[in-house]
Order: structure tokens, then sequence, then C-alpha cells
């Protein structure tokens, strides 16, 4: 909204305020001013002058020489390039000294001749190309009011203004007219503000329009007959306000609809009475019923929008914009002024659905104040009356009713002061509210207010707190903390969380946040669960944010592409995040959020090139990452070889917890890596981080006294048998003694067969009551070695 | 034969202090001490002596293989120092070489200030609450006094899913969820977590980012208790000469609502760019918890009151470390996540 203070002057008296300074009394008590605009603050020395003659420029075609009356004794010289200027004008002079936006006015020779000031353009006083009139477009602005040579135009034009502009918070649309922002000034500055007063002329016969409401939409409908009109420009002041406030001026009818509409916030909307005929009725528009409204496009209408007709077909989209078939034109003699009040939700969805925002539906859509509507329709009535020459027929043809009384609210005192943590007197309380023109009883504690019709966010006492808050001013508040004591602690998922995230960075991995939304195929790329539904977006920005992910891994290559080409071969990330996971077909319940841990790695993992020493990453760097990341966690994991889509078919393990399957570790299938991210090699991990939280409370282990004994075993065996089958296999076979098993060779070459290969495994034998026997350990590990020859069909190796 | 072992002794105790290796002193040891040495023999040939004299001259003898003993041992010492020092000497390394430093990884940065600020805030007695992230519409706005058709939702443009169910646009359903939960009991909770809106990506906008709200409920709560808390926290988070300012604003859900600004932490309040030269930086947003929202969450508001605020996490994270581009924190690169 924005707010001309000369014509906030109107109602309330700001003259010893500056714009700024009113400005930040505003924003300081709810209302922020996001800006003001001094308008005449590059301008100066600019006045009236009437040209005398003009005369061809000797030496330039395009040039004019003309003398000028600027009010002064002689005229003056000026030189004048506008092919519009011509002997008889009214026009605008920059005198020599004067001040333009970006040039100062001298005395200067244009091709031999002197030239004494500058006739001027609406532009070049910094007026936007829509409030200049066509004709006048690529020319000088000539006045068509009468006015003398000399006098100031920036006066004329209403220019000594300053111009706020008010960011409104939805709650606040009483401010979207002036009547209301100068309510809100007023009892800022603890005055009482004055509107003028509104007597309609009207003639002696009266009008036979008639109005009738078959929808719950409208709840009231008025309109006034307006005959003998004379369409025309509007006076200087009016178009000089519309301006001010943003918009441009058309003719005198419609010039006043919006004026008024500006002043009281209620819209008003001006039929053609000839176009129209005599009948009003308001309904639902018909399914597929189609309508041009004013900016001259073709709607099509669905049966949740509201139209006015006149009995047959739409003239108007109810609070949103008039229609093309009674617009009012330079032919227009007679009209039918409206002013209604349209249900809120049904202007905001008819305005949603048709994308078509107006001043009219921003008003309507947040609840116009009853009591303004017959007010401006009178108002607009008087105007036209007196700016266009208009007969208002007598009698307003109106139907339905309006919500007039009074909103009452029980507060108390007390109830606000707890509610602040201040000490406000009652009485201080009684003053602020009535300085925003609310009634207020007093009577010990109570506090009942009486808040009028304008102001529909004020419903019930937490809402009188913070009017008197924002008014008695927070730099009051005193600071103190919740007197009850309180547990407070990081929960266990949070603490498990912290610990994930610092052993992978321990580890070289810094962590990533990217996007939950991906495209659609990146999406359901590795999670090869069948029965997932993709979660998409009913209106996406882009198709690449347009589904929700069901893996991080998509959007860690994304990361790793990003970083590879602006050459850091070399990563290592994680992330820590949700995936969504639907299983319903209906889309009707929430998705699953399950959170998952992923890492990716590429390129070198080490490297010390001043002592010749590097790792490259490859299958068993990064698998080596979530060993250490499960033993630190305290949950045994285990692997095996696993086949996926998006995985490289001999390089991936799925892993698992107690048999259940939690995640996967391996390298992105080479095709899918190069083809669609650009990344030769890409090793990634990911797993269901919540898995990952032991439950198993650690208990002390006594450390044995007793040496341990170590035996070693080399194998040939089936190459097909993986690790992780022999260990378990030995793990079963070798008794209690057994405390640890290590692969330390894996052997596949000349000395073996050529579908064979060797392990040999070191085994750790320790008994915790005592030192070991030679003979018991020999007894285990010899169950050892018979259980791999029985098992795996193994030859020892000597 | 006084004489001889004399000869001897001289003889041996010079070999001894010309050794330089301990092989050359093991020669000596060997060739005057061991069994086949002259002093053994000198002292086998005493049989020949008289009883007087046998004393005597085992005497010397022995007193020789002392001496000649104790100066190996010595010496022994000596040679050993020398021949490690040589050995280390060699050993010497450019101790200026870099190392083989183990790569350690980074916390995003926005982890940094969310576990910053929950960290803050479980000192003051609270704890963590969290919720999904697709939401229904039900909590993210009908419970938080935002019915549908509200214009107050224009605030907030949505991702929405079907009809009732939407990628949250604020953290603030999970008070809603919290609440309902709690079964009008007292609440003190921190609800840090990813949030939507449908905007499009420049420097200053992103459909996702990061928020956390703060909650309490409990009897007699106010204002006041808002503001003491939130100057609790700004001291912390960014130094001790902060102060805050409320000015009076509105969210659906809280009445009165307030935006809260923070004296400007790199000029003191004096005036700079990043404060757009006013001494005062817009932080969040907060207020008094709407009576509306405790009913709707079967909080009787006349016994109990609460008050809520809320902030985003990147915007934090810009003022406090001067990065001038939201999209960095979503973009990862490698030159962004190591500087913190």
């Amino acid at each position: 909204m924005l707010v001309s203070k000369q014509w906030l002057q109107e109602f309330v008296d700001v003259r010893h305020k500056t714009g700024q300074e009113l400005a930040d009394l505003i924003t300081k008590s709810g209302i922020e001013v996001e800006g003001v605009e001094v308008r005449d603050a590059d301008l100066n020395n600019i006045v009236v002058g009437r040209v005398l003659t003009k005369e061809k420029h000797p030496e330039a075609d395009k040039l004019n020489v003309t003398t000028v009356d600027i009010g002064q004794e002689e005229p003056v010289q000026i030189v004048c390039g506008a092919p519009n200027v011509d002997a008889g004008q009214d026009v605008i002079v920059a005198r020599v000294g004067a001040r333009l936006p970006g040039i100062k006015i001298k005395r200067a020779k244009l091709r031999g001749v002197v030239s004494e000031g500058m006739i001027c353009s609406l532009e070049e006083l910094g007026f936007e190309k829509k409030y200049i009139r066509e004709d006048e477009q690529d020319g000088i602005h000539t006045f068509r009011e009468p006015v003398t040579p000399g006098q100031d135009v920036l006066e004329l034009l209403g220019l000594h203004d300053e111009v706020l502009e008010l960011g409104l918070t939805p709650n606040r649309s009483d401010c979207l007219s002036m009547y209301g922002v100068a309510h809100e000034v007023a009892g800022i500055l603890n005055t009482t503000p004055v509107f003028p007063s509104v007597e309609v002329p009207e003639a002696a016969s009266s009008t036979a329009v008639t109005v009738q409401l078959d929808s719950e939409a409208c709840t009231f409908y008025a309109a006034r007959e307006i005959r003998d009109i004379t369409i025309g420009e509007s006076p200087l002041w009016l178009k000089n306000r519309l301006i001010a406030n943003g918009i441009r001026p058309i003719n005198n009818v419609v010039d006043i609809t919006n004026f008024v509409l500006l002043e009281t916030g209620q819209p008003l909307h001006a039929f053609d009475a000839n176009k129209l005929g005599q009948q009003i009725v308001v309904r639902q528009a018909k399914a597929g019923e189609t309508f041009q409204t004013l900016d001259e496009v073709e709607r099509t209408l669905d049966p949740s929008m509201l139209v006015i007709t006149d009995g047959e077909r739409p003239v108007a989209l109810a609070g949103v914009m008039g229609g093309a078939n009674t617009e009012v034109d330079s032919a227009t003699t007679s009209i039918v002024l409206e002013s209604a009040y349209f249900a809120p939700t049904s202007v905001r969805k008819t305005s949603r659905v048709l994308g078509l925002r107006s001043d009219s539906s921003s008003r309507f859509e947040k609840g116009v104040d009853p009591r303004r509507v017959v007010l401006a329709l009178d108002r607009a009535a008087m105007l036209i009356a007196e700016l266009a020459g208009g007969t208002v027929l007598s009698g307003t043809a109106e139907a339905g009713t309006l919500q007039l009384e009074d909103h009452l609210i029980e507060g108390s005192v007390s109830y606000i002061n707890h509610r602040l943590g201040m000490e406000i007197e009652g009485t201080v309380m009684k003053d602020l509210l009535e300085r925003l023109g609310l009634e207020v009883e007093l009577s010990a504690d109570a506090l009942t207010v009486s808040v009028p019709t304008r102001r529909q966010d004020l419903m019930i006492p937490a809402d009188l707190a913070e009017e008197v808050a924002r008014l008695y001013g927070y730099d009051a508040l005193t600071s103190s903390l919740p007197r009850e004591a309180s547990r407070g602690f990081l929960p266990k998922r949070n603490q498990h969380r912290r610990k994930m995230r610092q052993l992978l960075q321990g580890a070289g991995l810094s962590q990533a946040i990217t996007y939950s939304l991906t495209s659609e195929q990146r999406a359901m790329q590795f999670n090869e669960q069948q029965d997932l539904h993709p979660v998409k977006l009913a209106m996406p920005i882009s198709e690449a944010r347009s589904t929700l992910r069901t893996s991080l891994i998509p959007g860690l290559l994304e990361v790793a592409q990003h970083n590879v080409a602006r050459q850091h071969a070399d990563l290592a990330y994680y992330e820590l995040g949700s995936v969504y996971l639907q299983r319903d077909a209906s889309l009707e319940t929430l998705p699953l959020e399950q959170e998952m841990l992923a890492g990716i790695m590429v390129g070198l993992a080490e490297q010390h090139r001043v002592h010749g020493t590097h790792v490259k990453t490859d299958f068993f760097v990064i698998k080596g990452i979530v060993e250490t990341l499960a033993e630190a966690l305290d949950v045994p994991l285990t692997y095996e070889a696993a086949a996926m889509q998006s995985m490289h078919p001999g390089r991936t393990a799925r892993i698992l917890l107690d048999g259940e399957a939690i995640g996967f570790v391996g390298q992105v299938h080479p095709g899918l890596s190069k083809e669609e991210y650009g990344l030769k090699e890409v090793y990634v991990f990911e797993l269901d981080a919540m898995a990952l939280h032991s439950k198993v409370a650690r208990v002390y282990q006594e450390i044995s006294r007793f040496p341990s004994m170590t035996r070693d075993v080399a194998i040939v065996l089936d190459r097909s048998v993986s690790a992780s089958e022999v260990e378990a296999v030995i793990m079963q076979a070798a008794g209690p003694l057994l405390k640890q098993v290590e692969l330390f060779d894996v052997y596949t070459g000349d000395n073996v067969g050529a579908d064979q290969k060797s392990f040999a495994f070191s085994l750790r034998y320790q008994n915790k009551e005592r030192t070991l026997v030679d003979e018991e350990v020999t007894t285990a590990h010899q169950q050892v070695i018979e259980a791999l020859q029985s098992s795996f069909k193994a030859e020892l190796r000597s | 034969m006084r004489e001889q072992l004399e000869a001897l002794r001289d003889e041996a105790l010079q070999l001894v202090n010309q050794a330089s290796t301990q092989k050359e002193l093991n020669d000596v040891r060997v060739k005057y001490l061991g069994k086949k040495g002259p002093i053994t023999e000198v002292l086998r040939g005493m049989g020949k002596l008289s009883a007087e004299e046998r004393p005597v001259v085992g005497e010397i003898a022995n007193a020789v293989r002392s001496v000649i003993q104790t100066e190996l041992e010595q010496r022994l010492v000596d040679v050993k120092q020398q021949e490690m020092d040589a050995k280390l000497a060699l050993e010497a390394i450019d101790v200026t070489l870099p190392g083989r430093p183990k790569q350690v990884g980074q916390a995003h940065l926005l982890q940094q200030v969310t576990d910053e600020i929950e960290d803050i805030f479980v000192g003051l007695g609270y704890t963590i609450a969290e919720g999904p992230e697709v939401e229904q519409d039900l909590f993210n706005f009908e419970m938080l006094n935002l019915p549908k058709d509200h214009p107050a939702r224009d605030m907030q443009d949505s991702f929405y899913i079907t009809d009732e169910i939407l990628m949250r646009t604020h953290t603030s359903p999970v008070q809603a969820r919290t609440m309902l939960a709690s079964k009008g009991e007292p609440i003190r909770i921190l609800c840090p977590g990813k949030v939507y809106r449908r905007d499009e990506d420049d420097a200053t906008h992103s459909h996702q980012f990061m928020q956390v709200e703060g909650l309490v409920v409990g009897e007699e709560i106010s204002m006041a208790d808002l503001k003491g808390t939130l100057e609790a926290f700004v001291k912390q988070m960014f130094g001790e000469a902060r102060e805050i300012r409320l000015r009076p604003s509105f969210f659906p859900f809280t009445e009165p609502s307030v935006e809260v600004d923070v004296s400007c932490f790199k000029c003191g309040g004096k005036g700079c760019n990043i404060c757009k030269q006013t001494g005062w930086i817009e932080i969040l947003g907060a207020g008094m918890v709407h009576p509306h929202v405790l009913e709707m969450a079967e909080y009787d508001s006349t016994k109990m009151s609460g008050f809520a605020f809320g902030m985003g996490i990147e915007r934090i994270a810009m003022l406090k470390y001067g990065v001038d581009d939201i999209r960095h924190f979503y973009t990862n690169d490698v030159r962004f996540s190591e500087q913190f």
C-alpha cells in the first residue's frame, strides 16, 4: 500500500513530521514501512510557461526556437526539440538553475542560438511512462487546465509530497485504505482523524434498477444509477492522487471509482447503463460459461465462481474484474455504480483459479469493512455528480444485509499483563485502545472493548494484548526466564547421529547436505524395493526437482560430478538424511521417512606425494570405512555379494545386521556413473542410520592374564567360496578357545589350480582361566582343519 | 716377572685406548685376558715361584688384570656411544618435510550452526523434537490457526503432493504434534529441520532450507520470558555485548507476534553494510502461542500459555560467516566445505 503524505494530511495532521519520522513511528508500532519516496527530492525551479512564439531553428531541422512567458517581466528564449511544441501552449519549463533527475539546467547555446531553460516532458520530471498521455509519449507535457505562467509546477502536479510504502501483513487489510491508515496514524500520534462528510445530490426521478441475489457468496449488493455524465479527463488533483498511489488515470468515472477504492478500501465498479439494462442478478457461473473481462481476455468460468449478470449474460466477475460488454467508454452517458460485499473465500478462489489479481480482489479476499459499502457508493456518486456532471437518480437499488454491529471482546487488565509480563495500569490500556478508535469500558480488572467492523483482526483478548503492547512499546518490556526448571537433554537419536558424524569425519569424509527433491528418474535410482510408489509434487517448479528421493546416492553423485568437473578428483563425502518411501498406492498416507547414512568416495583416499605413497579408493577402502564405523558403534555387520541394477555386478555387497539387509556398499555401475554423472570409478555405501544405533550396553570384559597361542592355517579351495563363509566355519569348529581369526593372505595364480584360490588365516587361542596347554590348542586347531576339509574340500598347504 | 706383567699392562692399555670399535676392544680382551692370554700364561708359571713371592706376584697379576678390565669396560661404553652417534647421524632426516597427515572431514556449516543452537537450548532446559518433512495440511496449517483459504497462506507458497499432503513449509507442525502428544503437560522443545517453499533458487532463495523453532508451554509463560530467553541465546551465539530489539509483527500462530533484531555483531551498532546502516539485524520471528493454537491442541488457554520462536539456519550461517549466496550450502563444493 502506497500512502501519500499530502493525502493523509486531509484526515490527520502530519505536517509536523517528515515522511521518514512518520515511517519510523509506524514501523515501531507494527506496520513495516518499506520505503519513503521524497517525490521532489531531485526537482526544483520548475514553473509553468506559456509559449508565445515558435520559429524553426535556422541551423537545425528538428529544433524550434520559442519565446516563453514564465511569469517574469521579459519572456525567455528556449530552444526546444519536441515535435509537439507550439505557440499558445502552457508547458513545463525548467528555468536556468533548475534541477531535474540527473540534470542541472544552464544557459546554453544550441547550434548558435541561446536557450535559457528547457521545456520538459513528464518523463523528464521522473514520471513513469504509464502515467503519460498517449499523445504526449514522445513530446512535452501541455496543461489543459487553466494555469498561470510562473506557477510552481511541482505544486500543481502534487510533487511536494512524500510517499510511504507500507508492507502490510495479511491481518492488517484495514490499512489497504487511506481511511484505515488515517485511523492507525491518528492512534500512533494520539489525535483524532477527520473524514469528509458525504451527501449525495439526488434528482427527483428514482432509479428503476433492480438487484437480485441468487448466491450466498454475495451477502449484500447496492447500486446507484447516474445519468447525463460527460466522460472526460479528471481534474489535476484527482490524477495527482492516483499517480501518487500507483494507479494510472483513465477517465473521470473510472478514476473516481479508483479514488474511492483507495480512500475507503471498498472496491466499486461502474457499468455503462445503456449496455447493462435495468436488471442485476448475482449468481454462480455456469459450467463452461465464457466471458471477456476488461483486460480483453476471454475466460472460461466454472460454478465455483460468482458473476454479476444482467439476468442473462455475465457482466462482471464478482469482486475481481468487470466485463468488456458493459465497459464505460468515451461515449458513455449513463452508468450503474456497484458496491457490494462478496464472500472473501469466493473472491480468493476465483482470483486464484483464473490467475487474475486486481486491486479489487486483493481487498475483497481479505474482507472489506461492511460499514463502508454504502458510504463508498455514495461518496463516488457525489464525486461523479461534481466532476462528471452526472445526475444521480434518487434511491439505491439493494439486496441482502450487512453485519454492522461492533464486536465485543471481554478482556482483563491482568490477562494482558500476564501475557506480556508487564505491569501496565488499566487506565493506560484504556487510553491506548481508545486512541485506535475502539470503545473501552474499564471496571476494576475487567476490560470490555467494542471493536468497529473495520478492525476484523481484533477478535480475542490476546489481540488486545498485542494492540496495547505495540502502542506502549516493546522497549519497556523486561527480561526474565521461565520460572520452572526443566530437564534439558539431547535425545539418544541425536547423540547417535553426532557419533556417526564424528566417526565418518575422523575417517576423512566431509558432510554434504543435498536436496530431497530430484527428478523422477533419479528418485528411484539405487533403491530397488519393488513396492515403492514415487512421491511427486503436484506442481513442481522443474522436472529436476519434482520427486522425493528414495536414496541419498544420486544426490551425492551430483556432488561428486560438480567437484570432479572443477578439478577436485579426490573426494570423500557423506550425508545423513531422510529418504521417502511410499508403499501406499493411493498416496493418502504420509510416506515412511527413513533416515539413511550414505557415503561416496572418488579418486585417491590418501596421498603423500613427497613420500611417494598413496592409496587409491577401491572397494576395500570404502568397505573399511563401513567396518570402522560398525566396530565403533558396536554393531556386528556381515556382508554378502549382491546384485543391483545401478551397481557393479561383481563389486557390490549387501550389508546385513542380524540377517536383515540394512544397506549396501560397492562400486556404482561404471556404465551408469560414466554416462549419467561423468564419473569413471565411484564407490558408495548407504545404510539405515538408525539400525546402526546399538541397543547393547557395553559391559567390562576381564582382561586375561594368561598368554595366547597363535596357529596359522593355509588352505587351497574352490575360487567361488567367500572369505566370510570360511571364517564362519572356522569360528563354528574351533570351540570356545578361539579368540580371533584374521585372514592374512589371499592368493590366486600359478601355484594353485585355475579355479582355485588359497587363503591363509591366523588363529589366536586363549583361555581366560589358565595358561593354555599345547594339546588343547592342537585339538581345537585340528577340528578347524577337518571342518574346512569337509565343508569346502579344502586342501592344506604346507 | 713384575716387569713382565707391567709391560703387558702398558701394552694392553695402549691398545684399549687405540681401539675405536667394539670388535677391536673385544680382540684386546681376548688377547690379554683370555685363557690363552699372556697374563694367564704368567699366572700359570707361578708354581715355580717361592711361597713368599707367589702372593706378591699374584697380587700384581690380579691388579694388572683388573686395571685392563676396568679400562676395557670404560672404553667400551665410549665406543658404543660413538658407534650409536655415528649410526644416528646417518639416520638424520629433514624434519621440516611435511608429515603424512590423516585427512579429517568437516561437518556441514549448517550442521555446525544447528549443533551450536541445540547445545545452547539444551543448556536452557530444552530437548529436541522432530517430525515428518512430508506433512499433513492439518498440522502444517490448520492446527496453526491457518484454515484453508486463509489469506496468510499466501505468505508461504507450498509444494503440495495431494490436496491434503505437502512438503512442510516450516518446522511449526512439530509444535502442533508435540502439543497434541503432551496432553496438557508443560513443554520445552527445540525443533530443527528441513523445510520447503515453492521458490526459484537464487542467491537469497532456496526451495529447501533449514529452520529451527522453539516452543515453551507452561503456567504463566509471558512475553518477558520470551525476551529473556532470546537474549540468553543471542549472547551465547553472537557474543556477550549483543542486545535484542522486539518489533511488532504478524504470524497467524502467535499473538502478540514480534520480529526480533540483534544489535549488529559486525559493527556493534554503529552501522555497516551487514546491518544496512541500521545497527540492527533481523534474525527471527516469535510471539506468544495463539490461544486458538493451544486450544486446538487441547490445552486450556486460560491456564496455560506459551511462547514460540523460529529462525532460518541459513540466514544465521550467512550472517555469522559472511556467506553471500544461499546456494553454496547445497552445492557442496569442496572449496566451500573445507573452509569450516
